[in-house]
């Protein structure tokens, strides 16, 4: 009992940091193409809040998501191909006015992305 | 190619340690302002210290990029909205913001700090 509990615990770890080697190269990958920093980030947190969105929506709705794709998808992949604390930087480095902008289109799009992904799985469902 | 991995091996241990530290927390969004800020403040001092490259790339893009999450911040706000706790969606977006910009602020300072007294 006690060690397939830390088996499994082991697992979900090993999971959680292969979608987060995923999610950080892909990040990265967008940070490269995109033409400023900001931008990419922007992409990233929309795109990855709208998936996330999707995701959490399907797997509270039905059973057909299962931990480990959560963990692997969801914590692992998703969550580490957004990020916060570059979306921060970024930000304190930007004149005031861009970092006014920057948190809008940020905040805005990023909780939209979650809305319509709301939206997205009521349709679907 | 080897930017690729730098990042990618510094995901792993970001993704790994925001998990350890969300089952850790385990209290609604403090898990998620927990390594925001903290993340935050660390990627505010790594930029700040005059770092080489590779260090950057695996501690930067991909620890403190893979520690924090802008995903999991949007849902869980949006979440506390649509159950009908506006107050604390606006808390909660609100306050992430002023304490991950104070954190860099901060991370920027110590930054500084140590970049002035290393060789």
């Amino acid at each position: 009992m006690e060690r397939s509990s830390l088996l499994d615990r082991l697992r979900g770890l090993a999971l959680v940091g292969l979608g987060g080697f995923a999610g950080a190269t892909s990040r990265h990958a967008v940070a490269v193409a995109a033409s400023a920093p900001e931008l990419g980030t922007l992409a990233v947190n929309v795109a990855g809040s709208f998936a996330l969105g999707l995701l959490l929506d399907a797997a509270r709705r039905t059973d057909a998501v299962s931990q480990r794709t959560r963990l692997l998808a969801g914590t692992g992949f998703l969550s580490s191909f957004t990020t916060y604390s570059a979306f921060a930087v970024e930000t304190a480095a930007l004149a005031p006015r861009w970092a006014v902008a920057n948190v809008v289109a940020n905040y805005a799009m990023g909780f939209l992305a979650v809305v319509l992904a709301g939206l997205v799985g009521r349709w679907t469902a | 190619m080897t930017d690729l991995l730098l990042v990618g091996l510094g995901g792993v241990a970001g993704a790994v340690a925001r998990h350890l530290t969300a089952t850790a927390v385990e209290r609604d969004q403090w898990d998620t302002l927990t390594v925001n800020v903290l993340g935050s403040f660390l990627l505010g001092a790594l930029v700040a210290v005059p770092a080489d490259e590779s260090l950057l790339l695996a501690a930067g893009t991909g620890f403190c990029g893979a520690f924090t999450t802008f995903s999991s911040f949007a849902v869980d706000t949006v979440r506390l909205a649509e159950t009908g706790r506006p107050r604390r969606a606006a808390l909660n977006a609100a306050g992430t913001l002023a304490a991950a910009l104070i954190a860099v602020a901060l991370g920027g300072a110590v930054g500084v700090a140590l970049g002035s007294v290393a060789p």
